[in-house]
C-alpha cells in the first residue's frame, strides 16, 4: 500500500518530494512498470486497436459501396423490371434475374424441407434421448459435416449422388408422385432436386447445432414438471421442450436458409446451370450465386458485368435480412443465458 | 419422510394408466429420432469413405510433384496448385489475423459503448455475407486496380472472410479472462496497453488461436471467392501479383471436365485438401498446447 511510486495526495502519509524521480527509479527496478512511457503507449495502443475495430465497419461499407456503384449501370437500364423479367441474353444485352431468383428460392426451399425434420430430430435425440456417453461424439460428427469444403460436396454429388438419383430415386419418385407435376420429366440426376439435397446436407449441421443449443437452455424443471403430470417422454419433449424453444428453432432454420441462399460451389456443380423456370424439380435450373460463379470472370461489356453485380447486391441484401432475423430469434430464446455454460 | 407419504396418498387415488396409443406414439417418435441420426450420419460416412477410397487410390508421387498436363493428356499433377493454395492462405492470414485480433481486443476491452455494439453487429453481418459476393469485392478493389488477376486479390478476399470469425472468438476469449487479473496489473502500475497485450491476451492465447484455426479451416476450402480473383494457372507461379493456381479451383475445374483422368485427380486433390486442413489445425493446436500456459 505504501508504495512511494504511487503517491495518493488525498491520503495522509509521507509524500515524495520528486515523484517523477522516484517513479523513474521504480521503473528501473521493475521492467513492467514503465510509468513514463505508459500514457503515450496507451494512446497509441488505443488508437491502433480502435482502427482495427473501425476496419470491420469499413469493410462492410466498402462492400456496400462497391456493389451499389458497380451495379448502377444495370439499375438505370432496367430498374425494378430487372427482378421481374426472365430473359437472360448477354448478346442483345437484355437481362432479367427472375430465373436465378426462382432457382435460388426453390433449391433453398427443397433443402429446408429435407433438412429441418432431420436436424430437429438429431438435436432432440442428442439432448433428450441418447445416453450421455454418446452425446458429445454424436454432435461432433454432425458438426464435422460443416468442416467439409463446399467444392468437395460438389465433387461427391457429381459422382455419387447424381448417379444414385437418376438411377433409383428419380424413377421411383416419378412413378409414385409424378401426378403432382413436381417429379416429372427425364431423370437426368442433375437439376433442382440434386441441388436441394446437397444443400440440405450442408445446412443440417447449422440448424441442428443451434437447435441443440436452444434445447439446452430450456430449464430442467420444465421437463420435470411435465413428466410429473404423467406424460410419456415424447409428450414431455413436445409440450415441455419443443414448445418452449420454438422461436429459437425457427431462428436456427432461418440461419440455415441464409447459408443455403448464398451457397455457390456445390450447387453450381449439380444444378445444371440453365436459366429456365420449370415446375418439375427434375429440370435443370440456375441460382443467383451460380450465375456469378460461372459468368462473372468471362463477362464482356459493362452492362453485362453491371447486371451480374446487381444480382450480387440482391443476394447480399437478402442474406443480411435473413441473418438479422435469425439472430434476433435465437437471441430471444437464449437471452441472458449463455448456451456455452450448459454444454 | 413427508414426501413419501404424500406420494403414497396420491398413488392411492389411482393415476389412470398410460394408454396404448400414447405408449406407441412415444416409441414411434423415439424410433424416428434414431432414424434421423442414421440418415444424417450416412452422407458423412459416405463422403469420407469416398474421399479415402477414391482420393487415396488416385494419389501418386507425380500428382504431388508435377504441374498439370495439357488438356487430354494423361498424367501430371497439382503441385503448383498446392503451393499456390498455401501462398494465398498465407497472404490471407497475414492480412486477416492482425485485424481480427485487434478488432476482438477493441470489442473486449473498449467496446462497451455504441460503437462497440455497432462493430459487433457488423462482424455478425459480415459472417453471413455469401462468399461469392466477397469475391466480387475482391475483384473490384484489387483486380481492377492491378489490371490483372492475382494471388493478392484472392488473399484479400479470404482475409475479409477471416476477420469476423477471429474478431468474435477473440472477444469471447478475452472476456473469459478474470477481471481481477487486469486489476492486479493496474494495481502494480502496469500501463493499460501492456496489461492487455502481455497479461490478458497472453492468458487467452490458446483460445484466440483456436479461433484463428476455425477461420483458417473455413477459408482453406473456399472456392467461390477465388474464381475471379486468383483465376487459376496451369504453371508455376510464386509471385503475389500474378494469377495463381489454387487447390479448390483446380478440383472444381477437373470435376466438371469430361476426362476420367482429371476426375481421379479431382478426388486426389480433395483428399490432399482435407488432409491439409486437418493437419494444419492439429499442428497449431499441438504447438499451442505445449508452448503456452493458456486458459481454456
Amino acid at each position: 500500500m505504501a508504495n512511494p511510486a504511487f503517491p495518493r495526495p488525498d491520503m495522509p502519509g509521507p509524500q515524495p518530494v520528486a515523484a517523477a524521480k522516484v517513479g523513474g527509479e521504480a521503473a528501473e527496478r521493475m521492467p513492467l512498470l514503465q510509468t513514463s512511457g505508459g500514457e503515450a503507449g496507451d494512446r497509441v495502443f488505443q488508437s491502433a486497436i480502435t482502427a482495427c475495430g473501425l476496419a470491420v465497419l469499413g469493410v462492410l461499407v466498402l462492400i456496400v459501396y462497391e456493389l451499389v456503384t458497380r451495379s448502377s449501370l444495370s439499375w438505370h437500364a432496367f430498374g425494378f423490371k430487372f427482378f421481374a423479367a426472365s430473359d437472360w441474353d448477354p448478346v442483345s444485352e437484355q437481362f432479367g434475374a427472375l430465373p436465378f431468383i426462382y432457382g435460388t428460392l426453390v433449391s433453398s426451399l427443397v433443402a429446408l424441407v429435407i433438412a429441418v425434420p432431420l436436424s430437429v430430430g438429431v438435436a432432440v435425440f442428442t439432448t433428450e434421448m441418447c445416453p450421455k456417453m454418446l452425446r458429445n461424439p454424436l454432435s461432433f460428427f454432425v458438426e464435422l459435416l460443416a468442416a467439409i469444403p463446399s467444392v468437395i460436396y460438389g465433387l461427391w454429388a457429381i459422382f455419387v449422388l447424381v448417379p444414385l438419383l437418376s438411377g433409383y430415386v428419380q424413377p421411383f419418385l416419378a412413378k409414385t408422385m409424378g401426378w403432382t407435376g413436381l417429379f416429372s420429366g427425364p431423370p437426368y440426376g442433375i437439376g433442382m432436386l440434386a441441388a436441394g439435397i446437397i444443400l440440405a446436407i450442408m445446412i443440417i449441421p447449422i440448424i441442428s447445432s443451434i437447435t441443440r443449443e436452444v434445447l439446452m437452455v430450456v430449464p430442467q424443471h420444465q421437463r420435470e414438471a411435465v413428466l410429473a403430470l404423467g406424460a410419456t417422454r415424447w409428450e414431455m419433449i413436445r409440450v415441455g421442450v419443443l414448445r418452449n424453444a420454438r422461436a429459437g428453432i425457427v431462428g436456427g432454420i432461418i440461419l440455415g436458409l441464409g447459408r443455403a441462399l448464398g451457397e455457390t460451389m456445390a450447387v453450381t456443380m449439380v444444378i445444371g446451370n440453365r436459366p429456365e423456370i420449370a415446375k418439375s424439380l427434375f429440370a435443370p435450373g440456375y441460382t443467383m450465386a451460380s450465375v456469378l460463379a460461372n459468368e462473372f470472370s468471362e463477362a464482356t461489356g459493362d452492362t453485362y458485368l453491371s447486371a451480374l453485380v446487381e444480382i450480387g447486391l440482391a443476394l447480399f441484401l437478402v442474406t443480411i435480412v435473413v441473418n438479422a432475423l435469425a439472430r434476433v430469434l435465437v437471441w430471444t430464446v437464449t437471452r441472458g443465458q449463455p448456451a456455452r455454460g450448459h454444454a | 419422510m413427508p414426501e413419501t407419504t404424500a406420494a403414497k396418498t396420491t398413488a392411492k387415488t389411482t393415476v389412470p394408466p398410460i394408454s396404448l396409443r400414447r405408449r406407441i406414439t412415444d416409441r414411434v417418435m423415439t424410433g424416428l429420432a434414431v432414424l434421423t441420426v442414421l440418415l444424417v450420419l450416412a452422407p458423412l460416412v459416405a463422403i469420407f469413405g469416398y474421399l479415402v477410397y477414391r482420393g487415396l487410390g488416385s494419389l501418386s508421387w507425380s500428382f504431388l510433384t508435377q504441374t498439370p498436363k495439357p488438356v487430354g493428356e494423361a498424367g501430371g499433377g497439382m503441385a503448383n496448385a498446392i503451393v499456390g493454395s498455401l501462398m494465398i492462405l498465407a497472404i490471407a492470414s497475414i492480412i486477416g489475423v492482425p485485424f481480427g485480433i485487434g478488432a476482438g481486443i477493441y470489442l473486449a476491452e473498449f467496446g462497451r459503448n455504441r460503437l462497440g455494439s455497432t462493430i459487433r453487429f457488423t462482424a455478425d453481418v459480415l459472417n453471413g455475407v455469401p462468399s461469392i459476393v466477397i469475391g466480387i469485392v475482391g475483384y473490384a478493389i484489387v483486380v481492377l486496380y492491378q489490371h490483372h488477376f492475382s494471388a493478392l486479390a484472392g488473399g484479400a478476399a479470404l482475409a475479409i472472410m477471416m476477420v469476423p470469425t477471429i474478431c468474435r472468438t477473440t472477444e469471447e476469449m478475452l472476456l473469459l479472462v478474470p477481471q481481477a487479473l487486469r486489476e492486479a496489473a493496474y494495481g502494480l502500475g502496469v500501463p493499460r496497453w501492456r496489461t492487455t497485450l502481455s497479461i490478458v491476451l497472453r492468458t487467452a492465447t490458446s483460445g484466440v488461436i483456436t479461433g484463428i484455426m476455425l477461420a483458417f479451416a473455413r477459408i482453406a476450402g473456399e472456392t467461390a471467392p477465388l474464381l475471379f480473383t486468383t483465376l487459376g494457372n496451369q504453371f508455376w507461379n510464386l509471385r503475389y501479383d500474378q494469377p495463381t493456381a489454387a487447390l479448390p479451383l483446380q478440383i472444381f475445374v477437373y470435376a466438371n471436365s469430361p476426362y476420367e483422368d482429371w476426375h481421379r485427380q479431382a478426388w486426389a486433390g480433395s483428399f490432399v485438401l482435407i488432409v491439409l486442413i486437418v493437419t494444419s489445425v492439429a499442428a497449431v493446436r499441438y504447438v499451442v498446447r505445449r508452448g503456452s500456459f493458456g486458459a481454456a
